[in-house]
């Protein structure tokens, strides 16, 4: 049985390939399916190019438009705001719902995680999913995309992502020069003060710059996985020289935080080194990390001005 | 209580020694100089900070803790907390409405204010109008307003999911961002809550012995049940507003006062006043300083420590009485 998947296979590259031979003139060779694609929930077969994805995860929707699936996705979830030509629904990704789901007759299905039985409800109805949970890492980012090319027919879109993005970081990392080198920052994620350190995708970001996360000590062991709560009492005294803000969406902005009690006193309020990021930049880990490297690097050449 | 202020003025993420923390308390006081030593930085984490921090602590534990005093003698039942009569679940379903709706941070406390107040004045009319004038169908109906509310809250939670976690961490308690601005909103319902409940403190007492005796004795036992009600809810809901919902500190020490120093309340009022401040205060030192300079949600350190302390007061008790 499994002989004869695999002469199959082997089969359906060869005429590919043949097929390949004779119309060398398409500027992207036609990927062969089936392909296997690593994923959160294992090694995902999909049988067919997808020409009906339905994303739940508002990172892969702005991936899958990067690297050019845009036109096979049929719908997204209703936090999925970016790209604009993404046809946003109201799936929910956080509490989806099968049976709305299968209405719209997907052929293939991305999340950021399994909410309870969600994976094995569309692996029953015959829909392949493919589960990817927030980046870890900048590598983790990359394998992300990779994959998203593999299972949609997009490879070389991806790595044309990947190589964008690649050159991106390195271009805002370069623009700064050293200005960045040893600079304290607070990042904060929400006004009672979470935070990210630099062992997070986003701290990694910042990591490159050569800047150094105030937060670090307060989950030295990884037991908050690098997303802390800590006091506004610690984050005066540590006194980052640029404030970093991912909520501005929730409200707060360079002023609000230069009115909380006490905290005028710090160097980075005084002299208004407080940056506002994008909210949805500042908590994806998708293509746009570029835009939040470069953010990072405005903030620096601010910095560095005085 | 004093120890408690103290530790919480003394201990925190910022090394400040204990030397300069006294002398720059001393400093603060008119006409007394005293130099400190303290660098401008740290002289406002500890002004700024850290004080408004330990007030509002204490005023948040002593209001919930005399709340629930209050609440256990007008309904008699050991098991009322501040939150009975559905004050943490409107407050809860407000300020949820002002995670989901805007997101700006201002309108929490005035909109978890609001839930509270209308789900407490809901739960009353219904009470009265299903039941007369008997306390069990007022706790029924706080029991129904509260699924209610709650019913509502998570609908919009789930709608919202983006503010689950900003909710959340509103549900737990907690302190970590309060000024003095907090410390004066809640003061004038500390004060008045505090003087209301102080004042009736002996007719708590003649309500313990049954509303058709506490009559007989020329009270006029809805008034006063109405009275004591209105203040200790009112008082709640401005401490739950500016704080988060804070559990147990309502049940644990008016309890706690009541095995070590007796059942009147005409001191149980008082004490827990005193003791609920400063159990919140060493709840609040223990969330800042266990994992620091990470934060430890403060209705779970109530939760965690206040429980088995109350289970060994029990048992103590028990043994030797």
């Amino acid at each position: 049985m499994r002989r004869t998947a695999i002469a199959a296979v082997l089969l359906l590259a060869a005429t590919a390939c043949a097929a390949d031979t004779t119309t060398s003139t398409t500027a992207e060779p036609a990927q062969e399916f089936p392909v296997t694609v690593e994923a959160d929930n294992g090694s995902v077969i999909i049988e067919m190019r997808p020409e009906a994805i339905i994303s739940l995860s508002s990172t892969a929707t702005e991936m899958l438009f990067d690297i050019g699936a845009g036109a096979q996705v049929i719908a997204v979830d209703d936090q999925s705001n970016y790209p604009q030509a993404a046809p946003m629904t109201d799936l929910s990704g956080f509490t989806p719902n099968l049976e709305a789901i299968l209405s719209f007759q997907p052929d293939l299905v991305i999340v950021f995680f399994d909410p309870g039985d969600l994976i094995a409800g569309l692996e029953a109805a015959g829909v392949p999913v493919l589960s990817q949970g927030s980046a870890f890492t900048v590598d983790d980012l990359y394998r992300q995309i990779e994959a998203l090319g593999k299972a949609t027919g997009n490879v070389e879109g991806a790595v044309a992502s990947n190589t964008a993005i690649q050159a991106g970081l390195e271009a805002a990392v370069t623009t700064s020069g050293d200005f960045g080198e040893g600079v304290t920052y607070y990042h904060e994620i929400s006004s009672d003060f979470y935070t990210a350190t630099s062992s997070t995708f986003f701290g990694e970001i910042y990591g490159l710059f050569g800047m150094e996360n105030i937060a670090d000590p307060a989950d030295a062991d990884g037991s908050a996985f690098g997303f802390p709560q800590i006091s506004s009492e610690f984050i005066v005294t540590s006194d980052p020289e640029i404030i970093f803000l991912a909520n501005v969406f929730y409200g707060e902005s360079a002023e609000t935080v230069s009115l909380r009690p006490g905290w005028s006193v710090m160097t980075a309020v005084r002299n208004g080194h407080i940056a506002e990021l994008d909210s949805d930049v500042a908590s994806r880990g998708g293509p746009r990390i570029v835009e939040f490297a470069e953010s990072i690097s405005n903030a620096l050449a601010e910095f560095a001005s005085g | 209580m004093v120890a408690a202020a103290g530790a919480g003025l003394l201990v925190g993420p910022a090394d400040i020694d204990v030397w300069s923390v006294l002398a720059a308390m001393g400093d603060a006081l008119p006409f007394i100089e005293i130099n400190h030593g303290l660098t401008e930085v740290e002289h406002t984490v500890l002004f700024e900070i850290r004080f408004p921090r330990v007030v509002l602590g204490g005023l948040v534990g002593a209001i919930l803790a005399v709340a629930g005093a209050a609440y256990q003698g007008v309904f008699r039942n050991a098991l009322a907390d501040p939150y009975l009569l559905g004050v943490a679940a409107g407050a809860g379903l407000g300020a949820t409405v002002a995670f989901a709706s805007s997101g700006d941070s201002g309108f929490i406390a005035p909109l978890a204010f609001a839930g509270g107040l209308v789900a407490v004045a809901v739960t009353y009319s219904l009470g009265r109008s299903v039941g007369g004038r008997t306390t069990t169908s007022l706790i029924l109906a706080g029991v129904a307003v509260a699924a209610f509310a709650t019913a509502i809250q998570t609908y919009l939670l789930q709608r919202n999911v983006e503010t689950l976690r900003e909710v959340y961490s509103w549900i737990l308690g907690r302190l970590v961002t309060v000024g003095w601005g907090e410390v004066l909103t809640l003061l004038p319902y500390a004060v008045v809550a505090s003087a209301v409940l102080l004042g009736t403190r002996r007719l708590l007492d003649v309500l313990g012995i049954g509303d058709e005796e506490a009559s007989a004795l020329g009270l006029n036992v809805g008034r006063v049940r109405w009275i004591v009600v209105i203040a200790a809810t009112l008082a709640t809901a401005a401490a739950v507003s500016v704080s988060g919902l804070i559990g147990f500190v309502g049940i644990i020490v008016p309890h706690t006062v009541r095995i070590f120093f007796g059942w009147s309340y005409r001191v149980i009022v008082p004490l827990s006043l005193l003791f609920g401040a400063a159990f919140l205060m060493f709840a609040d030192v223990a969330a800042r300083t266990i994992v620091s300079p990470a934060e430890l949600p403060i209705g779970v350190v109530t939760a965690f420590f206040g429980a088995p302390f109350f289970v060994l007061v029990l048992r103590t008790m028990k043994g030797s009485g």
